[in-house]
């Protein structure tokens, strides 16, 4: 089995489709809502970052909120990724600002399929460039709730962890299956997860079914 | 709207004169070349003539040529023909870190089953093999080299005739026939000298969809006297090298399509180097930009560079939306994340190397669409700059 589908020469990016994406990504790709244009208005909005340039996608996300309603009043973000990523972080700021606002409570909740659904879906492959926005939201989030003086309120990104010697958790699992880790070997390869501790195998295998259907419906 | 193709390392459109030639033998001539009857006959004697003009091409004899499928299958009938055939117990290859997918992968795939052992050359910032490396690699189980003859994504020119010197002159000293020596030369063929005697090559790969000739064409020299073995076996065509109905029209396309390149090529590759060097040029001017690839020993159609600061993909959706087309060697749409090997093997950055975009140029490639790809791209890469929270310090990726 080929380790990479798409090896060959340079891989082509129309997908032998009319178009790669759907017309709500394109839309958001080339029309991109509330980015931001100026970050010095924006000092001393809340704040969060993830991803890096070395691993392909970056993401930096600023909330504006109403400290009464704790409703969304604003969202800026920068995207450094595919087009998807770009559309995907547009479509996520149209969601927690739109109708009045999102509450904290409830942006915390969005999920990148929320977003997904939004979108008309992504090509599968490119499921994992959707993921990153959320988490920026979530992490700018958090640095709202520490600047207002509500540290009580911060929640870190954690999951229940699977493998005791690796500290590999199920978060870890689904993003590494979002990342086209689809079979336990992949998983291996990428997390180390059971090596040491081949009894947590089973559930890892579990999980890796579990958000394969999820995200790619097999 | 402007449509501007500078993908041409992906695959040319087919020439119209090739095409004519082709045209007798999909339903004219259409007969089997083993067929033992006139009709069948015009179909031999159709890719007897079209093997001696290759053989003139590329300096060798019509035997030497076994035609195939295409680069692919070439390069694999290279390597597993000749690495089967070879019943030492130790096999050991040379290869480089920048060869094609269709030379990489078979060679990892005989590695993982325990058929061979495998040095993989680095390569320097230009993307060059140095020949003394490649001196140092050889050892006695030494089997096969291979090299490409120039690198479809940056362009670069590999020394193949000093390489080859070197292995003749190891061969002699240690009174042996091996390595044999390989190159893929599917980018090369359109526009460098394709004489086998010069380059000192024992197996050879070559295509015709690279120079304005068919798909699903493609052709391995094999040096009178090398040891290979067949992938496809049945009737026992190509003396028995690769069995199956020769694909007539295909060969017919491929030899046309060959004489056509290397007729034209020096008057073709003064005026592509002329507008390539005119591209990198507009392109450098853009701040936080770099070229990849040599400066000078490069394809004179490939223009390879990274915008720092934006992800490659995203700028090749914008210029599609412009009419123009060109390629990305970032994976993004892989399910790997891991950018193109070939870049990465350069000693470019992870981040560098997300943002590399390749343009090749070709025979439909007018000054004007070179100004015109200039004009756009200065407004499309500002505006990714300006979405992207990245703002790197070159001091870091000089």
């Amino acid at each position: 089995m080929p380790s990479n589908p798409n090896i060959g020469d340079i891989v082509s990016r129309s997908g032998g489709q009319s178009w790669f994406y759907s017309d709500t990504v394109k839309d958001h790709f080339f029309n991109p809502r509330n980015f931001m244009r100026d970050e010095s208005e924006y000092r001393d909005a809340a704040m969060g970052m993830v991803g890096s340039p070395a691993c392909g996608d970056a993401m930096k996300v600023w909330i504006s909120v109403d400290p009464i309603t704790e409703r969304i009043t604003d969202c800026k973000w920068k995207t450094f990724g595919c087009g998807s990523a770009i559309a995907s972080t547009s479509m996520m700021s149209v969601m927690v600002t739109e109708n009045g606002g999102m509450t904290l409570e409830a942006a915390r909740k969005l999920r990148p399929q929320d977003i997904l659904a939004r979108l008309g879906g992504l090509p599968a492959r490119k499921i994992h460039c959707s993921v990153l926005g959320d988490k920026a939201l979530r992490a700018a989030i958090n640095d709202w709730y520490r600047r207002n003086g509500q540290p009580e309120k911060i929640e870190e990104e954690q999951g229940r962890v699977i493998d005791p010697e690796t500290k590999v958790t199920d978060k870890d699992i689904e993003h590494a299956v979002l990342d086209g880790a689809d079979t336990l070997e992949k998983i291996q390869a990428k997390l180390k997860v059971g090596v040491g501790h081949p009894e947590c195998l089973p559930e890892v295998e579990q999980l890796i079914r579990f958000y394969r259907e999820k995200y790619f419906g097999a | 709207m402007k449509s501007v193709y500078l993908d041409h390392a992906a695959t040319t459109p087919l020439d119209p004169r090739v095409l004519k030639k082709m045209q007798p033998y999909f339903s004219d001539i259409f007969a089997n070349p083993s067929s033992f009857h006139s009709p069948g006959l015009r179909a031999k004697e159709a890719v007897d003539e079209a093997r001696k003009s290759i053989a003139v091409q590329l300096n060798a004899h019509a035997d030497e040529l076994v035609f195939c499928s295409g680069g692919t299958e070439s390069d694999n009938l290279a390597i597993l023909g000749t690495i089967r055939a070879n019943r030492a117990k130790v096999k050991h290859v040379v290869t480089t870190a920048v060869e094609h997918h269709a030379v990489l992968e078979p060679l990892r795939h005989l590695e993982r089953t325990g058929e061979i052992e495998l040095t993989v050359l680095p390569v320097d910032k230009t993307g060059m093999v140095s020949v003394d490396d490649f001196e140092t690699a050889l050892r006695p189980e030494t089997v096969l080299a291979s090299v490409m003859y120039a690198n479809n994504e940056i362009g670069t020119i590999q020394p193949i005739a000093d390489i080859g010197r070197a292995i003749l002159k190891w061969r002699k000293a240690n009174k042996t026939p091996f390595p044999y020596f390989h190159s893929d030369a599917c980018q090369a063929a359109g526009a460098l000298a394709l004489d086998v005697e010069k380059l000192h090559v024992d197996l050879f790969s070559l295509n015709g969809s690279k120079i304005y000739g068919p798909k699903g064409i493609g052709l391995l020299f094999v040096r009178r006297g090398v040891g290979i073995e067949p992938l496809v076996r049945g009737g026992g065509q190509e003396r028995g090298l690769r069995s199956g109905t020769e694909n007539v029209p295909g060969i017919v396309g491929l030899a046309a399509a060959l004489e056509i390149a290397q007729a034209e090529k020096e008057k073709e590759n003064a005026r592509l180097t002329q507008l390539r060097d005119k591209l990198v040029e507009g392109f450098i001017k853009i701040p936080k930009t770099r070229l990849n690839g040599h400066p000078t020993e490069r394809l004179p159609n490939n223009v390879n560079v990274s915008f720092m600061d934006i992800e490659g993909e995203a700028a090749v959706l914008y210029l599609d939306a412009q009419g123009i087309y060109c390629s990305t060697g970032s994976a993004c749409a892989s399910s790997s994340l891991d950018p193109s090997h070939v870049i990465l093997a350069t000693g470019v950055s992870y981040e560098a190397a997300h943002g590399s975009l390749r343009f090749t140029l070709g025979r439909s490639t007018k000054p004007a669409d070179i100004d015109y790809v200039l004009k756009t791209i200065p407004g499309i890469v500002q505006k990714l700059r300006h979405m992207s929270p990245v703002n790197l310090d070159m001091r870091y990726f000089a």
